[in-house]
């Protein structure tokens, strides 16, 4: 099995425990060990788009410092890292990037870094869709047990995978990554205008009722397609499309809740893993009915 | 009266430096050092409490249990010629050549209140009560500042993602001294955080521990009181003798052997 270094992230350690575990297992099907790094920090989870504010910069680069230790240490075989959530890997993405253009900078966060071995860069980011792309769908394909073909999924992005382009992991106008996917887990794959459109992001602590708003517009928009869930890598858009639905269905009375699913647990799914790993409790819409009324 | 003049008597006592009756004659190395940017030479085998001392200075605060537990005497200071801001322990810390030092008597914040109790043993509750977490820069300046050498940072990190175990066990050393808390660019109060990992931790995920369990029922039936009893009326030589035993039976334990 290929040893990867992984990045989990806060949230998946806490409310997304049903992303991680679901990746994970998947990932193990793919041949694939996820390395998490050891004492990982918090990302800064927003990446400071002031270019010389380095202090933000930092939390990033310790990650980094850890990737390199690993390899130097022989004990992963790959010298990317790779993250799940989508605004680690945003933010994740960026600083490694800055951080290869501007070495300036990097020997300055180096500079004040002076308990840690130096970062030298080279360090890049991967999602674990990117990874899934590189070893081609036809390997995906090749792995499903279970056919979820009358399950009616549409694709929701958002923006971290997307924008800006230089971190985006698709075409940022016309993403397929996922579609491509959930294909070859034979899932119907609904498509929708709003599947990357902002779901209004951080707005949901001091704005909710701008995430009401959009949640609605989003999830309204994938239904009249004829969706009947929403399918997700990030678990802020997953909070806010999920758990916001209570608000919605109070503003609109007629709303009906859509599950929304991690992009893992419906490969998890399709592969036959142990349900456990999928930790569908964890949902705040719970899918299992929708599962149940679809006989998977 | 005659009562409170003993008691003033024994303040008085108490108050007295430990540096009190030193005869420079008997002083073999001196050491140059600035307390508040002023200059003097003390003995340089004492600590820089004790040197504050010998150099006038009377403690009403920072100063506690003199054995590195309270956490009152945090000290700042940088050595001539350094760029490098230090910490110590007034207490724990001898006095070197070129110290320019400071007491930080005080650091202000604010405890929340919180029920032990009633407390939800769920990760999110670090967030709910200190937000400021996830302010958090990873910058390390609260690591750095830390007398008692903790991975400050990592326990905050620790309590961001929810992870009591690991707060409690990082801080576990922690004595509150307030350092980390005035170094951090974030303004979060390290030590407030950890304690409520380390008592939250202590109730909720602490594995109980059965063997404590029935010594403390012991001890609240008696069982032990002729024992104690019996210790009490040692005279030195047989104190020294039981003492010898008992640790010669632990060294035992700990190798594998029996009780
Ligand atoms: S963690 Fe902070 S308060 Fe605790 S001992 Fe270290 S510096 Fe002092
Ligand atoms: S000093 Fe503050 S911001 Fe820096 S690592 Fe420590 S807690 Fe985080
Ligand atoms: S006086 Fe208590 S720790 Fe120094």
């Amino acid at each position: 099995m290929k040893k990867i270094p992984y990045y989990p992230g806060c949230t998946l350690k806490t409310t997304g425990k049903n992303f991680e575990d679901s990746a994970i297992a998947t990932a193990k099907v793919l041949g694939l060990k996820l390395l998490e790094i050891d004492r990982w920090n918090c990302c800064g989870t927003v990446t400071s788009l002031t270019q010389d504010d380095l202090i933000h910069h930092i939390a990033s680069v310790r990650n980094f410092i850890r990737v390199q230790e690993m390899n130097e240490r022989g004990e992963v075989d790959d010298y990317r890292l790779l993250t799940l959530c989508s605004m680690c890997y945003n933010t994740l993405k960026s600083v490694s990037n800055v951080m290869q253009e501007r070495p300036d900078d990097l020997d300055k966060i180096n500079n004040f870094m002076d308990r840690e071995e130096d970062y030298k860069g080279g360090v890049t980011v991967v999602h674990l869709l990117e990874l899934i792309r590189e070893m081609g769908f036809d390997e995906i394909k090749s792995k499903v047990k279970k056919s979820l073909g009358k399950l009616k999924v549409s694709p929701y992005y958002g923006c971290t995978l997307l924008r800006p382009k230089e971190v985006a992991l698709d075409d940022p106008e016309v993403p397929t990554i996922m579609e491509d996917l959930l294909n070859a887990i034979g899932v119907d794959v609904i498509d929708s205008p709003k599947k990357s459109m902002c779901c209004g992001s951080y707005q949901t602590v001091r704005n909710p009722k701008t995430v009401v708003r959009l949640g609605y517009e989003i999830i309204e928009s994938a239904r009249k397609r004829g969706a009947e869930a929403l399918v997700t890598s990030c678990p802020l858009c997953a909070f806010n499309l999920d758990d916001r639905q209570k608000e919605i269905k109070l503003e609109h009375p007629d709303f009906e809740r859509m599950p929304v699913f991690y992009f893992t647990q419906l490969t998890a799914l399709a592969f036959g893993l142990k349900k456990d790993v999928n930790n569908f409790d964890l949902n705040f819409t719970d899918p299992r009915p929708l599962l149940k009324k679809k006989k998977i | 009266m005659a009562k409170e003049k003993n008691i003033m008597e024994k303040i008085a006592h108490a108050n007295q430096s430990v540096t009190k009756g030193i005869d420079p004659k008997d002083v073999k190395h001196w050491a140059k050092i600035y307390i508040m940017g002023k200059v003097y030479e003390v003995p340089a085998d004492l600590t820089i409490m004790q040197a504050m001392e010998y150099a006038g200075y009377r403690f009403i605060h920072s100063c506690g249990c003199r054995a590195g537990f309270c956490g009152a005497c945090s000290t700042i200071y940088r050595m001539k010629g350094e760029y490098k801001l230090q910490t110590a322990m007034a207490c724990q810390t001898r006095v070197e050549c070129g110290m320019y030092l400071v007491q930080l008597p005080f650091s202000p914040a604010e405890k929340p209140i919180y029920s032990v109790t009633k407390e939800p043993y769920e990760g999110n509750s670090f967030l709910k009560y200190f937000p400021e977490i996830a302010r958090c820069v990873s910058c390390n300046t609260c690591t750095k500042a830390c007398p008692q050498d903790l991975e400050v940072m990592d326990y905050v990190q620790a309590a961001l993602r929810g992870d009591f175990q690991r707060v409690a066990e990082l801080s576990f050393d922690c004595i509150q001294c307030g350092m980390c808390a005035l170094r951090c660019p974030a303004e979060i109060v390290q030590y407030n955080v950890s304690q409520f990992g380390r008592v939250m931790y202590g109730r909720n995920g602490f594995p109980e521990n059965k063997a404590l369990k029935k010594v403390v029922k012991a001890t609240e039936k008696g069982e032990y009181k002729k024992d104690f009893k019996n210790l009490l009326g040692l005279n030195m030589k047989q104190s020294k003798e039981a003492y010898k035993k008992q640790q010669a039976t632990k060294a035992k334990f700990l190798k594998g052997g029996k009780k």
